[in-house]
């Protein structure tokens, strides 16, 4: 068991998402870094539907009431035990009484924003509407609906009974699949049903322009902030319908949304393009007040992106397993 | 967007939306969106599908690499599909108009230069149909509102509305089921539970259930 010590806003438990439900009104929710959250799984031995604590606002401190192994992923944030400094994307083994401090994401090749913090067979919550993920606006999922705060104590899972691969140095996933643009952290987007419907200029300004996160950016959704606002060949009013994360929608002002893991099931803003489900993860990384570019993909390329990425974890898997296996042998 | 021929495009390799064609919303267009939702929703590439208003979104299980052939499929299930007529039960909401719980009531009457009263009474008078569900969790698409009152979906969305809130968004109205942000124009308020996570069916009203609204209050 652990016991939050110092949790700062929206540090929520996030699985895979919440699929299924689109229908009632329920959007996926989820963890922003989906691959950080696979590797913590990985890195556990967990099956990849466990759940995890996501810290996006730092310090957040954590005290383990008994031994127990957990994995931090996502954001190389100086984690500490007692004091110990901890190599990140790696298992780790806290005695009772231990307690864990996450502080500020650090500056390196690639700045990022979101923790992982990964138990045993993972964070057990309740299971509602089939997975464990917080659903903000629905206030449930997760530890009662709502984010965490000092005092809540969280139970792992049960656990498999495989040995823990210890300290491994994996290669970070923005290391091993990079994607920059100009220097920036960049990326790739299919153009959507309403682009044709805004100016040449406007069309060439957003692939070519840096668009800033700007501080009104949350797990809801992404507003960005550019040079040039992107106007429409006429006003547009659209009938609702389903949206998913990643959908660039266009308000009035022009300046683009990015709709994120708790965003709504459904919108009615014209759509400029959709960000890939196989990039969501490293915009789910990218720091409020940093730059971003948009790179302009096709179906066929989007999808061996994809292909791309789940082939990179099932490497991924099969190192920590043969950690293990070679751990088992020794 | 409304257009000669039904549409279709791609959110990312997440989801596929199709549009229906017709001009005008409609309920028997709607009808035809349900069947064909229940009709696509047996297909092995789809994880959900979703109505929308006269639209369907479907999600993927595993996102097809011949997504034309998809796109094919899908128009020619449109070509064939019955409408399909969902009966269901009338809801009625009392609402009150205007005042704290309406704060864009005079975005509405600015925009369509009517009186606060005649907003009210068109907003009030018809039985609207469930379209559809999205948003949040719970909440009702509906059909049928008086397009003399329909009012653009606000400049900037307003980072969050109280839950009962009643508002129009272009030709189109709906009750919030909770708080949260919105592009609506919020023109009143009233106080029922549309959720529960813990039933079965987690929402209160399902597409072919309607809502009516009756005058509470209207504050001026």
């Amino acid at each position: 068991m652990i016991e939050i010590v110092t949790a700062g806003a929206l540090t929520t438990v996030q699985d895979r998402g919440r699929y299924g439900c689109m229908r009632w009104g329920v959007g996926s929710a989820g963890a922003m870094d989906g691959v950080a959250l696979a590797i913590g799984n990985i890195l556990l031995g967990n099956a990849e539907h466990r759940a995890a604590i996501e810290v996006q606002v730092f310090p957040f401190r954590v005290r383990f009431s008994s031994e127990s192994a957990f994995a931090i992923t996502g954001a190389d944030c100086a984690a500490h035990l007692d004091g110990l400094a901890l190599m990140p994307w790696s298992v780790h083994t806290a005695r009772a009484g231990q307690e864990l401090h996450l502080g500020t994401p650090q500056g390196g090749a690639v700045r990022t924003s979101r923790a992982y913090v990964c138990l045993p067979g993972g964070v057990d919550v309740p299971v509602v509407l089939h997975s464990r993920s917080t659903q903000l606006r629905g206030a449930f999922g997760g530890l009662e609906g709502r984010p965490l705060r000092q005092g809540d104590t969280l139970c792992a899972g049960t656990a498999s009974s495989a040995d823990k691969p210890g300290l491994l140095g994996l290669v970070p996933p923005d290391v091993a699949l990079p994607l920059r643009c100009d220097g920036l952290a960049a990326v790739r987007v299919l153009p959507a049903a309403e682009y044709d419907k805004y100016t040449a200029t406007s069309q060439a300004a957003f692939w070519r322009n840096a668009w800033k996160i700007t501080p009104q950016s949350d797990r809801y959704g992404y507003r960005l902030s550019g040079d040039e606002p992107l106007k429409a060949v006429a006003p547009m009013e659209m009938r609702s319908h389903g949206i998913v994360p990643g959908v660039i929608q266009v308000p009035p002002d022009g300046q683009p949304i990015v709709q994120m893991r708790d965003a709504q099931p459904t919108g009615g803003y014209p759509k400029v393009g959709t960000v890939i489900e196989a990039d969501l993860w490293r915009l789910g990384q990218a720091p409020i007040g940093s730059r971003i570019r948009f790179v302009e993909t096709t179906w066929d390329a989007a999808l061996d992106a994809l292909d791309e990425l789940q082939a990179w974890l099932a490497d991924v898997g099969r190192q920590v397993g043969l950690h293990r296996n070679t751990r088992s042998a020794a | 967007m409304t257009t000669d021929a039904p549409s279709f495009s791609v959110l990312g390799t997440t989801a596929a939306l199709f549009e229906a064609p017709d001009a005008v919303m409609s309920l028997e267009t709607q009808q035809r969106i349900w069947s064909l939702a229940r009709e696509t929703e047996k297909w092995p590439e789809v994880l959900e599908a979703v109505p929308g208003m006269n639209n369907l979104m479907l999600t993927f299980a595993r996102a097809p690499r011949d997504i034309q052939g998809l796109r094919d499929r899908l128009l020619e299930a449109w070509g064939t599909v019955p409408p399909l007529a969902l009966a269901g039960r009338v809801i009625e909401l009392p609402v009150t108009y205007g005042g704290e719980g309406g704060p864009h009531m005079h975005d509405v009457i600015a925009h369509t230069g009517m009186s606060i009263d005649d907003v009210v009474e068109l907003h009030c008078s018809p039985v609207y149909p469930v379209y559809a569900l999205g948003s949040h969790p719970g909440y009702c698409y509906l059909g049928g509102m008086d397009p003399r009152i329909a009012t653009p979906r606000r400049k900037v969305p307003v980072l969050r509305i109280p839950g009962g809130a009643v508002s129009i968004g272009g030709f189109q109205t709906g009750v919030s089921a909770s708080a949260g942000p919105s592009g609506w124009n919020t023109i009143g308020s009233t106080d029922m539970a549309f959720f529960d996570p813990a039933r079965d069916v987690p929402a209160l009203l399902q597409p072919g259930d309607s809502i009516r609204f009756r005058v509470e209050k209207v504050i001026r």
